[in-house]
């Protein structure tokens, strides 16, 4: 239980707590389950990384996301209450969709940065006003795309994809050097930049796979 | 049930007082060619036979005129008395007419006339017949079968569905197994239950993938098996796509080779009796030579391995094309896999087994027994669901869910491969000024346009008030639960106005419908209900009466003793509507049980927040 504990805010023992809908009793604003009776509570507005226990931060272990995540949910998925009350169904269902939520946004790095760049109140609105102000993004990614149209062969599509997924390492490691930083403006374009080459790899794996279809049919 | 002496269990798991209450649970694998049940008892699976120790039960209904046949007898009956026997009918459930394939030109259903629109029915024994009322007679069958061999009440079930079975198939297969009188207690993907079953008797770690192949069906699922938790990375498939296609080809070749133009539902039927013959016998031998007799009239047929595999390798080059995406949607390279898991009887075929070795570079695994591993492992996660385990299933959504907008354009709400249990919302308005109602449509599959995906509903939105056209914001919601099953709402959220929602599946049966086959069904008559009712109202007050005690533990210490005899008396008056059967009586105590409690529940209450505002954390209370 203990490392389920959600990610202690300073401030959390002056938080009032709620009131237990099974006991009636009082229940800490963070417990996943209470004190008194047991029973599973509703889950808390809280970020996705605070769900999860984890500090707000870009860095994330993917295998300690992985380690929080599963045991979340082996506290709370729907199958631990399947012959429970409705109620207790029903609250096990919502914690459920909220570690889902939680984890589908944290587990790839261009989710995590848009998502995190949003609770610091930064409009990381990818699609419009970052590449109005980077004549050199959206060059860059023209060019990339001709040399995917123009590949003929599944091989090429292959280093295409090879080649940007470099690319896209390198962006993840400067969203996350931003990030650190503390510079937000920096880490909004290269979010923005990461969103173009993310979206060249799927690209670049359809081509190859749809040229290599070609081949074998 | 055999239960461990002692078991330690984390808050909010299983183990729960009521199980008295109830039946044993079943696994449950309803196959297009057999089904099979199983059971599990701490941890070891058995799987169900019949007296002469058949595992199998051929998923075959014969309507005799004053009696339902299943299984082996009704497979018997093909041959002589086509127009009384239904096989194959999961390849039916949530289908429309449209999605019937053909074989020589005839269907081998006969379709009931005015089975236009919605789910088909189709005509057998005299009367026209859901799919969902065939399904159900063969979860009756059984439910008997598991009740006969293990000496007790059978009620509830986890039921397998292919991964890729979408929601009108789900939904359908849920309504069957209400009708034969089961709690279907959670449809679990037929790859992902194979994954649990081999994956717990072999102590596997790492990426594997399942290649699903039965008479109906293909999934294709890749899942990561680590410390007990089952989670599925990408799924995909095709829910009309397996061995009955094999047996199709070979029917209608011998059909062409009679040289007649056209045929008879009946004659579709035994020759798809005979093809199944016929690809049996060359599994073990390289030539077959058999006669068709159609209404008195044989022909002589001739078939060798090479002709049956140039018939099938269409199909099985479809599954790989379906695999080879699977990967590609995960960024896994076929040969990245720790082991592949072969499952279905139809991947018994050796031209299955050398593509698929080929594909993956190597040799594929079936040490559990490819027919039965999908029953098992429903066997496995009905203990899990009503005894708890250590093991996790982590499944996603096969298809995505979607919304028709402007121009018959998709918007996608849930992607596929997303984990479930999932909701999402999103926000539309109207463009109309004082638009009072919304037509909502919804649609499963990838592709862009409403036309080429699947029609899962219609909704009209009615109530929406009176505003200029683009300033109602109504949120629609899709929640999908962990049995993969939809749920739509929506709400105009300016004015709060919870607008009115009216749901009309495209491929399902109405509520009336199911209402009326419920009435119609024995195992559902009313004392049936009744007693479901009074279940959970048990579940409910016993929930009621712990949460009272546990408060009472830790702060008894805030009543009188006045007060703490009353509320004993009152939990005393509770546990003995509970071991009656008087389901007003549970509630109308259990409520009582609310009315005293209160203001003890109150005082608990303002000690939390005075310790709260002090600085001390409610942990820290006692």
């Amino acid at each position: 239980m203990n490392e389920l504990t959600p990610f202690s805010p300073a401030n959390r023992a002056s938080v009032a707590p709620t009131a237990c809908w099974s006991c009636k009793g009082p229940v800490d604003a963070t417990a996943l389950f209470c004190p008194t009776c047991k029973a599973v509570q509703p889950p808390r507005a809280v970020d996705h990384f605070t769900r999860l226990g984890l500090p707000v931060a870009f860095a994330v272990d993917a295998a300690e996301l992985d380690r929080r995540y599963f045991a979340a949910q082996r506290l709370l998925h729907p199958d631990r209450f399947a012959t429970r009350t409705p109620r207790e169904r029903a609250i096990s269902q919502s914690q459920a969709v909220a570690l889902n939520e939680a984890y589908e946004a944290l587990k790839d790095p261009l989710a995590r940065a848009t998502y995190l760049l949003g609770l610091k109140g930064v409009s990381a609105n990818p699609d419009g006003c970052h590449t109005v102000n980077d004549p050199t993004l959206l060059m860059e990614q023209m060019e990339r795309r001709e040399a995917l149209n123009e590949a003929a062969t599944p091989e090429a599509a292959a280093e295409i994809a090879r080649e940007a997924a470099s690319h896209v390492r390198e962006s993840e490691a400067a969203i996350a050097r931003a990030f650190a930083s503390g510079d937000l403006d920096k880490a909004g374009t290269e979010t923005t930049r990461l969103k173009y080459l993310v979206k060249l790899v799927e690209e670049a794996r359809a081509r190859k796979a749809k040229l290599a279809a070609a081949r074998h049919p | 049930m055999s239960t461990p002496l002692l078991q330690i269990h984390e808050p909010g798991e299983t183990p729960l007082p009521h199980e008295q209450d109830r039946g044993l649970a079943v696994g449950i694998d309803l196959g297009t060619t057999n089904s099979v049940v199983a059971i599990a008892r701490g941890g070891k699976t058995e799987v169900v036979s019949d007296p002469d120790g058949r595992t199998l039960v051929p998923s075959v209904v014969a309507y005799r005129e004053h009696e339902t046949i299943v299984g082996e007898e009704a497979r018997r009956e093909l041959l002589d008395r086509p127009e009384i026997v239904v096989s194959s009918i999961k390849r039916l459930m949530g289908r429309g007419l449209a999605d019937l394939k053909t074989i020589a030109g005839a269907l081998p259903y006969a379709v009931a006339p005015g089975a236009q629109g919605g789910m088909v029915r189709v005509n057998i024994g005299g009367q026209a017949r859901s799919p969902v009322e065939i399904s159900a007679d063969i979860l009756r069958a059984l439910k008997a079968r598991a009740e006969a061999a293990l000496g007790q009440t059978v009620d509830r079930a986890v039921i397998t569905v292919p991964a890729y079975f979408d929601d009108a198939a789900r939904t359908a297969t849920r309504d069957a197994a209400r009708l034969a009188g089961l709690d279907v207690l959670r449809l679990v993907s037929e790859p992902t239950a194979a994954a649990l079953a081999y994956g717990l008797d072999s102590g596997s770690e790492g990426l594997y993938a399942v290649y699903d192949l039965g008479g109906g069906t293909f999934d294709f699922s890749l899942l990561r098996l680590e410390k007990g938790v089952f989670q599925v990375l990408a799924t995909g498939g095709d829910a009309a796509l397996g061995g009955d296609d094999f047996d199709d080809a070979v029917a209608e070749r011998f059909l062409k080779e009679r040289g007649q133009k056209e045929f008879t539902t009946d004659q579709v039927k035994q020759a798809l009796v005979t093809a199944r013959l016929a690809r049996e016998c060359l599994s073990t031998q390289d030539e077959w030579t058999g006669t068709l007799d159609l209404d008195g009239k044989p022909s002589r047929h001739k078939l060798d391995t090479a002709t049956v595999e140039s018939l099938i390798a269409p199909f099985v080059d479809r599954t790989l094309a379906i695999c080879r995406g699977v990967l590609e949607d995960a960024n896994v390279p076929a040969t990245g896999l720790n082991g592949i898991v072969l499952v279905g009887g139809t991947t018994r075929t050796p031209l299955v087994r050398r593509k698929v070795a080929e594909l993956f570079g190597r040799e594929p695994l079936a040490d559990i027994n490819p027919d039965e591993v999908v029953a098992v492992g429903a066997a496995l996660q009905a203990e899990a669901l009503t005894v708890g385990s250590d093991t996790l299933l982590l499944d996603v959504t096969p298809l995505s869910l979607g919304l028709e907008t402007m121009g018959g354009i998709v918007e996608k709400i849930i992607e596929r491969n997303t984990p479930i249990p999932v909701a999402k919302a999103q926000e539309f308005t109207t463009y109309q000024d004082g638009q009072s109602a919304m037509a909502i449509h919804v649609v499963q599959g990838e592709r862009e346009l409403v036309d080429q995906c699947r029609s899962l509903a219609r909704f009209e939105l009615r109530g929406i008030p009176s505003m200029v056209a683009g300033a109602a914001r109504i949120r629609v919601t899709f929640a999908v639960d962990a049995d993969g099953l939809l749920t739509v709402s929506a709400a105009e959220k300016t004015t709060g106005v919870e607008a009115r929602v009216e749901v009309k599946p495209s491929y399902g049966l109405s509520e009336d419908e199911m209402a009326s086959m419920l009435r119609d069904s024995i195992e559902n008559a009313r004392e049936d209900m009744e007693r479901r009712l009074v279940v959970e109202a048990r579940v409910e007050a016993r929930r009621a009466i712990n949460a009272v005690q546990s408060a009472l533990a830790a702060d008894g210490a805030l009543l009188d003793d006045g007060e703490r005899t009353g509320i004993d008396a009152v939990i005393a008056a509770v546990e003995k509507t509970i071991s009656g059967a008087d389901r007003d009586a549970i509630h109308a105590a259990a409520e009582e049980l609310e009315k005293v409690t209160r203001p003890f529940a109150e005082r608990r209450m303002d000690r939390g927040i005075r310790a709260a505002l002090a600085g001390r954390h409610v942990d820290q209370l006692r």
